[in-house]
């Protein structure tokens, strides 16, 4: 199959004729089909056919065979959906068995959005157990294997999203990040994540983990792509109160001017010392350090900037994620929403059932319950939410404070590439370590990306993490479009 | 060893005084849910029963995995609108949080409230007590909170249901302070809240329905003691007549417990109306941590001041205004205005019969009012508004007896036939021929006729027997079978006796 490696050179294919909606759909079947990545949870075949077969008589019909790119920026783009966000009629798991038979009522707003654009939602992505984990190694439905090397993890939460987006099941996917379940798989995987900042994109319709800091983003083959989705889903909701009214810019234009000279002249690139630190994989940190230097070169002022409050980071984060996690997590008890085992309904006490009901978590989904109903407990609640609370307040300042020096900030992404299945699942805090780089811009609510930047010996992708101040989604943009030039020059 | 409560040696001469908080979940009357777009209010003369399961639902108030809530600005406005009316400051910031509860009609496992921070705070409401309503407490009001209600669990046997049309309604939870120290204050108080919230049209006052249900906590304690007792809270009261009985029944089987040397447990307890007892429902240790955080899907509810000031503006007159204009401008008593200005029904009632009559006649047909027809309606247990009288009724009633076309005691007979039956006042007079005889001619024969009948009296009367006076009048009036104008008739048969 002719593969195309962005939305614009599809729109290409189908202005010419070379390709058409409903054959590029097949394509794309066809290649989910034959894999083995275990990316994909439910697939919408019929739906997503009869949508790709009336946008491809609407193109000849209605649109002169030209794709109406300005009213319909997606049209006849095959999508894969994180399966924690909610389309009508489908099922939807979170890839827990808790959520097996599951059919969502209503549709995501954020999916909506695509949808309305034109774009065509193949099926749902796996992932951890309601986006809880780094490797995909947490899903009830087989972890998602790496896309070129199927003895290591696609990262996680986002695993599906990032293997099928790579190994060319999808145009582009729909991720969820919370502490960096974007970026990490991004990253592992060789693709393009983002994450903007909370409160750009509706969270009506994802399936919750940690309200505060969950946040949906697209993975792409390219950054064009990546601004493009997240113009389309950005903006204003209703049923979201946390989302913003901040104005929603042309970020596929800012790219595309940038990228048609792309120069670092005038761009201020800060790099914390708190992340460049022992431990971090020696390829990773050399591919890194290497794009800083040709960002120099092009001329880029390099400052060196401190985020004091970084070491706090992972336990602040683990305080306030599993806080929420078994807030948001507490509807799923057997009653009106979880499946029912039939040894619940023999119970003879609501303790009883509650616990057999609850039994369908698997083992990390637990674990974060309990520490976050913990954490919440009378007594509590002051040592830990609260306070984690007041550190995060100080972790935004932190980031305040080097913004008022540079355009973005700059790191490895993790600081591994991706690892062996079972490398980490045997130690829970080894595998949190991995989000040590994303999970600042997590709790401070701040836009980054993870784009790539080269391959260690084994071929293993490496990713830069680019953080912007909030709502300045343009900067991170021109930013990652300067870095993915530099990456292209290189590799080609 | 004697026993103690509070560390004072207590017997059953001891003389015990109640201690009672009222915490009040008042249903707002919004169209929407409070976070979700699905249909909240009753439709217009339907009952909670005639409304199809889960019917008035969507994903947000069903709790569907992936829904946010978005905050209903009315309820806010509701919400801002009774804080005002009982002297509340209102928070230009306060927080939505979760409390959780593990319960089937509790869609999410949580329920949203608040709780650091409320919306209102620091009130007081008036309360009127005694038999005129003569003596008047003030009860503070701690808070007033936002929150959704549940949604309603249907048991049959062996299985439960859960229906969902409920949950998510708005509501205020209004808390008082410990400030009353009987059942009747309970009463006055719940009383004066209905008024209000009703009045400003915040709530529908369905109490059936349970638009406005009462959790009593109560303690008690020996006359003198400063600390508190150990407190029960009653729960889900939904008439005021019954939170006054189970506050009884409450504060005698405290008084019970403690006399006999046990303690007063911390406790949960629901009240049985049939048997007029309360029992326990759980105790403190069985009670539940609520985890209560702040809601990460809701930012803070900021409020402009001069939304607070406008809302302020608008507020209508209310139930305390409207009483004491009652008895200046109508020169009602304190008691009779206190009672047609407890339901905004009735008082939108005696305002338009009032507007038909004259204000001169305001007080006539207040009594009218506030007595035979209240006192139907009362043993009927419907509201005005359900009954047959319109105020027109009253209008021509106070009329009629104003000008002395009709006894007070014809006017009463009216009214009871108006209740049974409605219909037109003055056809009920011509059909029951109820008009008073003010006739002198037509009177004259009559009282010639009882003074020769009854000599012995006549004599003893003249020499001096005044009392006997009743006796004549009273012969007459029955003698014209009730319809002789009494003032008329008294006045006539005095001259005639004294002849």
């Amino acid at each position: 199959m002719q593969t195309y490696k962005t939305i614009r050179e599809i729109h290409d294919a189908f202005d010419s004729g070379k390709a058409s909606p409903l054959s590029l759909t097949q394509d794309y079947f066809k290649q989910i089909e034959s894999s083995q990545h275990h990316a994909w949870i439910t697939l919408c075949k019929d739906r997503a056919l009869k949508q790709a077969e009336s946008l491809t008589q609407d193109l000849k019909s209605k649109h002169g065979g030209k794709v109406p790119r300005s009213s319909h920026p997606l049209y006849g783009i095959p999508l894969g959906i994180k399966d924690v966000l909610t389309m009508d009629g489908v099922r939807t798991t979170a890839a827990s068995k808790m959520l097996d038979t599951y059919v969502a009522p209503y549709t995501a707003t954020a999916v909506d959005r695509l949808e309305r654009a034109g774009g065509i939602s193949l099926g749902k992505l796996n992932l951890d157990e309601f986006a809880m984990g780094s490797s995909n190694e947490n899903s009830a439905y087989g972890n998602v294997l790496h896309p070129t090397h199927p003895d290591r993890v696609p990262g996680g939460s986002s695993g599906g999203s990032g293997t099928a987006v790579a190994a060319g099941q999808c145009v582009a996917a729909l991720g969820t990040d919370t502490g960096g379940s974007i970026r990490l798989p991004a990253s592992f995987c060789g693709i393009v994540g983002m994450k903007p900042t909370y409160g750009r994109i509706s969270r009506y319709g994802q399936i919750a983990f940690a309200s505060s800091l969950d946040q949906i983003g697209p993975m792409t083959r390219s950054v064009e792509d990546a601004a493009l989705l997240c113009q389309v889903m950005a903006g204003l909701d209703p049923r979201d109160s946390t989302t913003s009214s901040e104005p929603v810019g042309d970020w596929v234009k800012v790219v595309r001017e940038t990228a048609a000279a792309p120069t670092a002249r005038g761009l201020k690139v800060g790099v914390p010392k708190e992340y460049f630190i022992d431990g971090i994989d020696a390829e990773v940190r050399s591919a890194v350090e290497g794009m800083i230097a040709k960002l120099k070169e092009q001329g880029a002022e390099i400052v060196p900037v401190s985020l004091p409050h970084t070491e706090f980071a992972v336990a602040t984060y683990y305080v306030v994620a599993v806080s929420e996690a078994s807030s948001n997590l507490s509807r799923y008890d057997g009653v009106r929403f979880g499946v029912r085992p039939k040894e619940a309904m023999e119970a003879g006490s609501p303790a009883e059932f509650y616990k057999k009901v609850r039994a369908n978590f698997g083992a990390e989904v637990k674990r974060r319950i309990i520490l976050g109903t913990f954490a919440l407990s009378s007594g509590y609640y002051d040592a830990y939410y609260r306070k984690a609370g007041q550190v995060r307040r100080l972790m935004r300042q932190d980031f305040e404070n080097a913004f008022k020096q540079v355009d973005v900030i700059v790191s490895p992404v993790a600081p591994t590439t991706a690892f062996k299945i079972g490398e980490k699942a045997k130690n829970p805090l080894q595998m949190y370590l991995t989000d040590i780089f994303t999970i600042p811009a997590s709790m401070a609510g701040l836009p980054a990306m993870s784009v790539p930047v080269g391959q260690d010996h084994q071929g293993l992708s490496i990713g830069m993490h680019l953080i912007a101040p909030r709502f300045q989604e343009e900067k991170l943009l021109k930013a990652a479009t300067v870095v993915e030039a530099i990456a292209e020059r290189k590799g080609s | 060893m004697s026993i103690t409560h509070l560390g004072i040696p207590v017997d059953a001469n001891t003389e015990f005084e109640t201690v009672i908080g009222l915490e009040v979940h008042v249903q707002l009357s919004t169209e929407s849910k409070v976070f979700s777009p699905a249909r909240s209010r009753l439709e217009e003369g339907k009952s909670v029963a005639d409304e199809a399961v889960n019917a008035n639902t969507n994903p947000v108030c069903a709790g569907h995995p992936g829904t946010l809530p978005a905050l209903n600005q009315k309820a806010v406005e509701y919400a801002i609108k009774a804080g005002l009316a009982t002297h509340c400051k209102i928070n230009l910031k306060s927080v939505f949080a979760r409390k959780h509860y593990f319960y089937p009609d509790l869609p999410k496992g949580y329920q949203i409230s608040q709780f650091d921070l409320p919306l209102c705070q620091h009130g007081h409401l008036d309360i009127e007590l005694g038999k005129e309503g003569e003596v008047t407490k003030r009860v503070g009001i701690t808070r007033i909170h936002m929150e959704e209600d549940a949604g309603k669990n249907v048991h049959l046997s062996g299985f439960s249901l859960v229906n969902l049309n409920r949950a998510g309604v708005p509501l205020i939870e209004v808390v008082s302070e410990p400030d009353m120290r009987t059942a009747e204050e309970a009463g006055a108080y719940l009383r004066k809240l209905y008024s209000i919230v009703t009045c400003l049209g915040v709530c529908d006052g369905n109490l059936q329905e349970g638009n406005f249900r009462c959790d009593a906590n109560v303690s008690i304690r020996p006359k003198g003691a400063t600390g508190f007792g150990t407190r029960a809270e009653i729960k889900n009261v939904n008439s005021f007549r019954f939170v006054e009985k189970a506050i009884e029944y409450e504060v005698e089987r405290q008084r019970q417990v403690i006399l006999s040397g046990d303690k007063v447990v911390q406790e949960t307890r629901l009240y049985d109306s049939q048997k007029n007892q309360t029992f326990s429902m759980r105790t403190k240790e069985e009670a539940e941590d609520y985890r209560y955080f702040p809601d990460p899907d809701l930012p803070p509810l900021v409020i402009e001041q001069s939304q607070v000031d406008a809302l302020r503006a608008a507020l209508p007159e209310l139930p305390d205004q409207m009483r004491d204009r009652y008895v200046k401008d109508f020169g009602l008593s304190r008691y009779d205005a206190g009672v047609l200005t407890s339901v905004s029904s009735l008082s939108r009632f005696f305002e338009a019969a009032v507007a038909g009559a004259g204000a001169s006649l305001a007080k006539g047909l207040a009594n009218l009012l506030t007595g035979e027809a209240a006192r139907l309606l009362n043993d009927a247990g419907i509201e005005i508004g359900a009954s047959k009288f319109v105020p027109e009724h009253f209008s021509d009633l106070a009329r009629f007896v104003g000008d002395k076309t009709i006894s007070v005691t014809a006017a009463k007979q009216i009214i009871a036939i108006l209740f049974a039956e409605g219909g037109s006042v003055s056809a009920i007079i011509d059909r029951e021929g109820l008009k008073q005889v003010s006739d002198l001619s037509a009177l004259e024969p009559v009282i010639d006729q009882i003074l020769a009948a009854n000599p012995k009296q006549l004599e003893e009367f003249r020499s001096g027997k005044e009392k006997l006076l009743g006796f004549f009048v009273g012969q007459a009036m029955k003698a014209t079978q009730g319809k002789a104008n009494p003032g008329l008739l008294q006045e006539m048969v005095l001259k005639k006796l004294k002849g």
